[in-house]
């Protein structure tokens, strides 16, 4: 057998879909409507992210083409705000929060710890809508004028000076909300209550630790931004005074409140990526994550010392001295566990049996971008050489390189390495392959000249800028294109393989999670009998020995 | 067939399923029709939904959570402003609505003792009594709320410094407190006061709306017998909502009404 891939098909002549599975168990819009299905929800949900996600790309193109040239020429100062702002706000509430958890998280939690459904399906559906209606409602406001105060809703800018949608927005960035603490919720009821004989909570896929950690935030951290909308909504409706300085308010009140929400936030985005990164890169090196405790507790660590580093968002907010110290160390704690699993990661490649399929080249692009995307935040956790880029495009360059480089070149490697779980079908290699390296391309011509505009000075958040800085901007733009075809290539061939892609079978990577143990697609109820997890995780012996019992079994059937 | 895990759990599930045949009586009367597909045992799906209750009482402290840090900041800062503002309400209605709402816990609480123990008429009888005492702490919050506009102490409404600038105006505070007059900076202070008097108490209030309608709901279903055959953790998960619901105000009785009327 050839040696680079570990793909392994059924015979294609012979193979068919599992007649009976979970697309064809019940058909109808309303079967799909009012499921309780924890796979059909995720689909629901990859569908509207993925809506949202390209009304997000869209926005994001209209800043380029805009800053392609120095002066303010494809729109008016004001409509560049709003741009800004609605990318934002899609970009963070409608796509990187809910995309890995609720879409792969919703579809193999369940499944990778041998349950049968999430704990809770009608609170999933109800999840489903409040995210679709806090969507709707925020791509009503920015059809009927926008707003344009960033996405962190600053006062007293949104509760005194703007005149525009800063009410709808906030409820639909509430509402949002509330979607997320009920699928944080969920997560947590079942990955405590769910589980199959014999999971135990260190044999469970670092995937499951990863959103665990994020349930957490999820649970915690939002209903505290949601209080802060509800008082940035009265303040503007009836001055109420608590962001107020005249009434002796304080604005950096509400600071503390938003990002007491928006840096966990960060890690609601990022944590369920990285275990999409775990699976990946142990199925596709054929060895046991390195140090799994180690990595689990990471995640763990990650989400606890979130909580306690939000004030670093505020250095240049007038926070004092002792304050800034602080949070500055406090800052510097994330980076080791988020270093804990880079390292691991690597150690797991080490004299692994290393394949480079596409959700490979995807984790592999994660590993590279989300270190400079982590090592930059430690400039910026330090105050010193805060103060100085904070505000500049070394700002953007950062949590682009976290939550585009890092985040979405997680999601789309998860994408790849379930869609034929999810689907039955194989997704075509050799142009997925492509698509990854435009990809990577792309995002490193269009976030890696933001870097150097952001130390030589270029202020984010404006339309124009000197002409100095317009070779840069030109790179970046011209990125951006390429990086939009790296994106739109995908939803192309994805689609096209429902109907064309290779029968997957049950387990084309060879991985060892429960839910390759099963048919794909899956059935309604996941699994024919309820499985029982007789080994550790990432156990590719077990597998072996599996294979090797079945294969003498098929000899004794002929 | 090249799927072979399937083949293999095929052979497992058929021995299983010999079994169930074997005790399908006992297996019939362990599934209650209340017992949703994807749980394996009533245990475990009583036991998700109260985990899952506390996981959401748990967002309700954080979400309140946020209004108690801006009290505390606020009251450090603003401190003659927050004892002022706190002179105006009015302890008796406060302490009454206390004794209300506690009352409603105990009623709460035997409730689900009911439920457990499936008397049918006493659950009804309970919810009920919840129902109205829960009314009657609205009652008396509109009331309170009355005098406050009457005041003029709702903030960004008509606000007016009267009572802080001269405390004599309002004879009645006056000669229980004999608070001294704020200046002028300081009294404005009191309308932050006020705004975290109404959104904390209204905060509640809308969460005491929420819990008294879907008690009205409760009752009717308590009435066809719902939660008396042996199914009763939408009750027990309600009561502790509503017992949440009462720790709060005791907390916001504390900190609004009682904290300053000593120095």
């Amino acid at each position: 057998m050839s040696t680079n891939t570990i793909v392994s098909l059924p015979d294609q002549s012979t193979a068919r879909i599992p007649k009976d599975n979970f697309f064809t168990r019940e058909n109808g819009l309303l079967s799909w409507l009012l499921t309780g299905d924890h796979k059909r929800i995720a689909i629901l949900y990859l569908i509207s992210i993925t809506f949202f996600f390209f009304i997000g790309g869209a926005l994001a193109g209209l800043i380029r083409l805009e800053l392609l040239t120095p002066q303010t020429d494809l729109m008016a100062t004001d409509t560049y705000n709003k741009v800004f702002t609605m990318h934002g706000i899609i970009m963070i509430f409608f796509f990187l929060v809910p995309s890995v958890p609720a879409t792969l998280g919703n579809f193999f939690i369940p499944m990778m710890i041998g349950a049968k459904d999430l704990a809770l399906p009608k609170i999933n559906l109800l999840s489903w809508y409040l995210y679709m209606a806090g969507g709707i409602l925020a791509v009503y406001t920015m059809a009927s004028g926008g707003v344009d105060t960033g996405w962190t809703f600053t006062t007293p800018l949104s509760t005194h000076y703007v005149n525009t949608n800063v009410l709808t927005t906030g409820l639909a960035v509430f509402i949002a909300g509330f979607s997320s603490i009920l699928t944080g919720l969920n997560f947590i009821v079942t990955i405590h209550k769910m589980r199959a004989p014999g999971m135990t909570w260190f044999r469970m896929p670092l995937f499951i630790w990863a959103h665990y950690a994020a349930s957490i935030l999820m649970v915690l951290a939002t209903p505290v931004v949601a209080i802060a909308i509800v008082l940035v909504a009265l303040e503007r409706t009836l001055g109420i005074g608590v962001f107020d300085p005249t009434k002796g308010g304080d604005p950096l009140l509400f600071q503390h409140l938003f990002w007491f929400y928006s840096h966990p936030a960060v890690y609601i985005m990022i944590l369920p990526g990285m275990g999409v990164i775990s699976e990946v890169i142990s199925t596709f090196s054929r060895k046991r994550i390195f140090g799994y405790t180690a990595v689990a507790f990471s995640s763990v660590a990650i989400a606890v010392f979130g909580f306690f580093v939000w004030a670093h968002h505020m250095f240049i907010m007038g926070i004092s001295n002792y304050a800034v110290l602080v949070f500055s160390l406090l800052t510097m704690l994330v980076a080791v566990p988020s270093a804990i699993k880079i390292f691991n990661w690597t150690f797991t490649l080490y004299k692994g049996s290393i394949t480079f399929e596409t959700p490979m080249l995807y984790a592999f692009g994660f590993l590279g971008l989300f270190t400079i995307g982590g090592m930059t935040g430690v400039f910026l956790g330090a105050s010193g050489t805060d103060i100085h880029l904070t505000e500049t495009y070394f700002i953007v360059a950062h949590f682009h390189f976290v939550m585009v480089g890092g985040m979405l070149m997680a999601f789309l490697s998860g994408i790849h390495f379930w869609w034929p779980k999810i689907t039955g079908r194989m997704y075509p290699e050799k142009i997925s392959q492509f698509a990854a390296v435009v990809t990577f391309i792309g995002f490193n011509l269009t976030f890696f000249p933001q870097f150097i505009l952001g130390v030589l000075g270029m202020p984010r958040r404006y339309a124009s800028y000197p002409p100095e800085f317009q070779v840069l901007n030109v790179f970046s733009t011209a990125g951006a294109t390429i990086l939009g075809v790296g994106y739109l290539l995908p939803v192309l061939y994805l689609i096209w393989s429902l109907k064309f892609g290779a029968i997957a079978g049950s387990n084309p990577w060879q991985a060892t999670g429960l839910e390759w143990q099963t048919q794909s697609p899956p059935l309604t109820e996941n699994f024919a009998v309820m499985p029982i997890m007789d080994h550790e995780a990432y156990d590719y012996e077990w597998l072996e020995s599996q294979q090797a019992e079945k294969g003498t079994e098929a000899t004794h059937a002929g | 067939m090249p799927d072979n895990s399937v083949t293999s759990q095929g052979a497992l599930g058929a021995k299983k399923h010999a079994d169930s045949a074997d005790n399908a009586d006992i297996l019939h009367a362990e599934h209650p029709p209340y017992l949703r597909h994807h749980f394996n045992s009533t245990e475990q799906q009583a036991d998700a939904a109260s985990f899952a209750m506390w996981l959401f009482l748990l967002t309700e402290v954080m979400f309140f959570g946020g209004l108690f840090t801006a009290y505390l900041i606020y009251r450090n800062w603003y401190y003659p402003a927050f004892v002022a503002g706190s002179h105006q309400l009015n302890v008796v209605w406060g302490a009454t609505n206390t004794v209300v709402l506690i009352f409603s816990s105990f009623t709460m609480a035997m409730g689900v003792w009911c439920a457990e123990t499936r008397r049918r008429k006493g659950l009804v009888l309970c919810l009920t009594l919840t129902f109205i005492l829960g009314l009657c702490f609205l009652g008396i919050k509109t009331i309170e709320y009355r005098e406050k506009i009457e005041m003029h102490h709702v903030p960004g409404f008509h606000y007016s410094l009267q009572s802080f600038l001269d405390p004599a105006s309002n004879p009645e505070v006056f000669k229980e407190y004999h608070d001294k007059p704020l200046a002028l900076d300081m009294a404005r202070h009191t309308e932050i006061y006020f705004s975290l008097y109404f959104l904390m108490t209204g905060m509640h209030a809308l969460h005491m709306i929420i819990g008294i309608g879907i008690l009205g709901f409760m009752i009717f279903r308590a009435r066809a017998g719902a939660y008396t055959a042996g199914h009763v953790t939408f009750v027990e998960n309600f009561g502790l909502y509503w017992h949440f619901v009462d720790i709060v105000w005791i907390y916001l009785f504390a900190l609004l009404y009682l904290i300053s009327r000593h120095q």
